[in-house]
């Protein structure tokens, strides 16, 4: 079976549990296109022969009633694996192999999936374009010199490009969804406290949350349905009635309610976005929905807010990586200049940035100015959205203000880089769950992604929404395999 | 509340000085396991035997609060009688040391769990209030070891994330002596609390001592010094003098005092600048992201409170109602907790008709005398309560005599022994024989006729030669009271 590779994760499963396909064949056809397709840059650390080793194993004794039975999977290089390195797209973990898993890459393994090696990433998930990591650029499989989006650009291209048949990813401003609007895939920013942090390595710990990335919806149902459980190793988890999405999954959205902010419609945005959304909001029309007009005040402030409330957090999140116990460490003089070379060479200068940024908005004198009026604006953009929510059951917007740039163009422009994430940011800071589905080309033919916002703990609806758009768009991917000779 | 003939000042040609003393104590919570994990906390094993991937930082691990040490906080709250906050917050006090392996601290600064408090101490000259300003839970970080290998340093995370206690005072303390009551009602508290096990030489319990001097009489506060981490009651209180003196030096001198950190040396008895308030660490305190505001439920804190043993303050007041004892014993009595036991064990197995007083007397007295010559604590007292009540009850008795009592206790030392088994083995019961007293009585009377004659002419001081020889000749064992009986009748 030459096709495989184009097989969606639920062709796969279905598949598998009948027969027609084994793990090993399976595992086989992703782990030749992998490797063919190394010009993309999509893996930092690849683990190939385990995975082969793994579905032979798994069918002599196949356990059919898993979720996900021998299906190979790449995941982000944020997610501590047992035994695998784990780098965080950053010299200063190059050589750190964890002793532990993280929940969610636990989860998925209890289900029978195949861990086939570790995606590349922005360093630390600290980027938009994948052009920090310190394992070098992702080429996005749309075209060549084009970047996948970030953080999760490595998830995001792979995807995309078929390596593997669905992967997870990280997302604290946006580090799911922008990649998966660059890429032409499905990205799902689950509700915070949905999926455990445990394991995973921190950027902003009162943002940052694992979700799927998938080439459907139903895939991306899948997948969360696995990964989000409760976990009282973290303690930002939230003990609520998990739903089987994929189960529950449904395309009649019959009279749902979706709400169109007005100030999304951002100065500058192009008019192939503004179309794109006039055109979501017919597709949302014609599957039944209802659109009514809102208004969510403070969304000028969200992104300001994000870039002190983010960096605050990481400077502190990465003070343990100091040469000391694990990881990259440069010989000093004594403990302090340990410290300066360490992480002046462990760290790159987009991660650098950050702890700067960090560091001066903590500073006495400096705190209340930032840090504190920061976390007031966050609480006036979270009740923005609860009033928002007693109007409609979700929100539907642009998932970035441009489609896919290329390598290099916003590298040396870090604000310009930062407003990529101008419709993501504020999600994260409400806690709220966010998801993209492709929903055109642009002019250049890259494609352009939906966001739909839903309430907290209501990814069933987001889902459900997404699903009935996704089949109205019908959206398809322009992927030339340009990358394979 | 205190009376002032014992105030401590600082005496200069035409001035005297008051000092003002704060303390922020750091007690280590009794606890299995860590604040954060589930790592042990036993003192003294093998270094790096007790981390957990959370205690060692390692990347994507969480910290999950230890719900008992919230309890024993919570406990201990009650113990100093302050306002419980049902809301508090951990925040994170960031700085870089190798043996903080987060790269910050996770502690309580604005929002701690214990608010404003009290502690009543009982000087010589009467009682006296210290202010609690509050209770706060945070991690100990691990230990540097500096003095292993000349050129590195190692590190040794076991202590790494242990839960701490810090009890910050108001600036209530004028004296070493208060400084040194003070830390031993905390550790008497918190001992009867069974929240810390007070022990000083272990790193239990050490303080940061803030030390300021004003002329007396002045209600403004003058400059304060920070003394960092001094780890036992003596060199608090040399600290404290040293630093006073230092400081009224300096102000004499017509210099003034910078606010500063120093570090007591404990071979030269003086301190040393540490860092100055311009070299302070910018902490850049935030709220932990990694953890939610800990909320406590009325029930939950009822819960704990319903727990609470009697404590010394109470204890005393029982001690000096119920048992008449004066107040100086009961605050020696119950100023440790294993004491306070081991007393109403001995009274408890004593019976009724018990001589309460004499039980006092025996525990303070001759066993207090054993514990310090043997260096023991009094939970591994080499006589039991339940044999000490039957040595007190045999002298009440009239069994044995205090005299005889004494010998008993030396052979009960050894292994704990039973008075009584002693007294009958050795012979040693008291002889209270009227008749058989009267004969030994009469033959010492018949050989001294002269000292007596001399007696009757007026010598009464004679009657003690007659007692010790009585005494003498029953080997020890007559009954005082009626050999004093019956020599006021024969002679």
């Amino acid at each position: 079976m030459s096709d495989i590779t184009k097989q969606s994760l639920s062709e796969l499963v279905e598949n598998i549990k009948s027969k027609k396909l084994s793990s090993s064949e399976v595992t086989k056809a992703f782990v030749e296109r992998s490797e063919k397709s190394k010009e993309l840059n999509a893996y930092i650390t690849e683990d190939y022969a385990n995975a082969v080793n793994k579905a032979k194993k798994f069918d002599e004794k196949p356990n059919l009633d898993l979720k996900l039975p021998g299906i190979p999977m790449a995941v982000k290089d944020l997610f501590c694996t047992k035994d695998l390195r784990t780098t965080a797209g950053s010299k200063i973990l190059n050589n750190f192999v964890p002793t532990y898993e993280s929940t969610v890459t636990q989860n998925i393994w209890n289900e029978g999936a195949i861990l086939m090696g570790k995606l590349n990433c922005d360093e630390f998930a600290m980027g938009s374009s994948n052009e920090t990591s310190f394992f070098g650029n992702v080429q996005n499989p749309i075209d060549k010199n084009l970047v996948p989006g970030g953080s999760s650009g490595g998830s995001s291209s792979a995807v995309a490009a078929q390596l593997t048949p669905i992967t997870i990813g990280t997302d604290t401003g946006g580090s799911i969804r922008q990649p998966a609007s660059f890429t032409g895939t499905v990205g799902l920013k689950p509700t915070y406290g949905s999926c455990s942090r445990y394991g995973i390595v921190a950027f902003a710990s009162s943002l940052d949350q694992a979700g799927p990335m998938a080439q459907n919806v139903k895939d991306c149902a899948l997948l969360q349905e696995v990964i989000s459980t409760y976990d009282d190793k973290d303690s930002t988890s939230i003990d609520f009635k998990r739903n089987e999405y994929s189960k529950e999954l449904t395309k009649d959205i019959k009279g749902k309610k979706v709400g169109i902010p007005k100030e999304y419609r951002v100065d500058g945005m192009p008019k192939e976005i503004e179309d794109l959304w006039k055109k979501g909001i017919e597709y949302a029309k014609d599957c039944g929905a209802e659109i009514i007009d809102i208004s969510l005040p403070h969304t000028n402030y969200a992104l300001p807010t994000y870039y002190i409330v983010a960096p605050a957090e990481a400077s502190s999140n990465l003070a343990r990586y100091d040469g000391v116990k694990y990881g990259f460490r440069a010989k000093g003089e004594n403990l302090i200049d340990m410290y300066e070379k360490t992480r002046s060479e462990g760290f790159g200068a987009e991660v650098q940035r950050r702890i700067m940024i960090g560091t001066y908005v903590l500073s006495s004198g400096y705190y209340d100015a930032y840090y504190l009026k920061a976390q007031k604006v966050r609480k006036l953009i979270k009740n923005d959205f609860d009033e928002a929510f007693k109007k409609v059951d979700a929100i539907l917007t642009p998932s970035t203000p441009s489609s896919a740039f290329k390598i290099g163009e916003k590298k040396d422009d870090p604000v310009s880089m930062y407003l990529n994430d101008i419709f993501t940011v504020p999600v994260n800071l409400a806690g709220l769950p966010g998801l993209s589905i492709p929903a055109g080309h642009d002019a250049k033919g890259y494609p352009l992604g939906l966001q739909i916002i839903g309430k907290a703990f209501d990814e069933q609806n987001i889902l459900n929404i997404s699903y009935a758009m996704e089949e109205k768009i019908n959206f398809k991917n322009k992927i030339n395999d340009w990358w394979i000779k | 509340m205190s009376k002032n003939n014992s105030e401590y000042l600082i005496n200069r040609k035409d001035n005297q000085y008051e000092v003002v003393i704060g303390l922020e104590v750091h007690a280590q919570v009794t606890s299995e396991s860590k604040l954060f994990s589930s790592s042990a906390t036993k003192f003294g094993a093998e270094p790096n035997t007790q981390v957990s991937l959370v205690d060692a930082a390692f990347p994507g691990m969480l910290p999950v609060i230890n719900e008992f040490c919230v309890k024993q906080a919570i406990k201990t709250g009650i113990g100093l009688n302050a306002k419980i906050n049902k809301r508090s917050v951990f925040d994170r006090k960031n700085y870089f040391y190798a043996d903080l392996p987060q790269g910050y601290q996770i502690s309580q600064f604005k929002d701690p769990i214990v608010g404003a408090g009290r502690v009543i101490l009982d000087m010589p000259d009467g009682q006296k209030e210290i202010g609690i300003e509050r209770l706060h839970l945070e991690q100990d970080a691990g230990k540097s070891i500096h003095d292993l290998d000349p050129q590195s340093t190692f590190v040794d995370l076991n202590r790494s994330g242990v839960a701490l206690m810090e009890i910050v005072s108001k600036p209530d303390l004028r004296s070493p002596d208060e400084v040194s009551t003070y830390i031993k009602k905390l550790r008497s508290i918190m001992r009867y609390l069974g929240t810390c096990d007070g022990n000083m030489q272990e790193g239990s319990l050490r303080a940061d001592v803030n030390v300021s001097v004003r002329l007396k009489g002045s209600k403004e506060f003058g400059t304060r010094c920070e003394i960092k981490n001094v780890n036992s009651i003596k060199f608090m209180q040399m600290a404290i003098e040293y630093e006073a003196n230092r400081q009224v030096d300096l102000i004499e001198e017509g210099k003034s005092i910078n606010q500063e950190t120093r570090l007591f040396d404990t071979k030269k008895n003086e301190t040393r600048s540490m860092r100055s308030k311009e070299d302070a660490h910018d902490y850049r305190y935030f709220p932990d992201p990694d953890l939610l505001p800990l909320e406590v439920s009325d029930e939950f804190v009822n819960t704990i409170k319903s727990d609470i043993p009697e404590l010394p303050d109470d204890k005393k007041r029982r001690f000096i109602d119920e048992f008449k004892l004066t107040p100086y014993e009961a605050t020696i009595l119950v100023s440790d907790i294993d004491t306070a036991k081991y007393f109403e064990e001995v009274l408890a197995k004593m019976g009724k008709n018990k001589d309460i007083k004499l039980a006092v007397n025996w525990i303070t007295g001759e066993l207090f005398a054993v514990l310090n010559n043997k260096n023991l604590e009094i939970s591994d007292s080499p006589v039991g309560a339940k044999n000490l009540a039957i040595l007190v009850n045999l002298i009440k008795n009239g069994t044995i005599s205090g005299k005889i009592a004494k010998t008993v206790f030396e052979l009960m030392i050894d292994g704990d022994k039973d008075p009584q088994k002693i007294v009958e083995e050795k012979g040693l019961k008291q002889q209270s024989d009227p008749k058989a007293l009267e004969a030994i009585i009469d033959k010492i009377i018949n050989d001294n006729r002269e000292k007596a004659v001399e007696y009757k002419q007026g010598k009464e001081k004679l009657f003690g030669f007659f007692v010790g020889q009585a005494m003498k000749a029953s080997g020890g064992k007559a009954n005082p009271k009626l050999i004093n009986e019956i020599l006021k009748k024969k002679l």
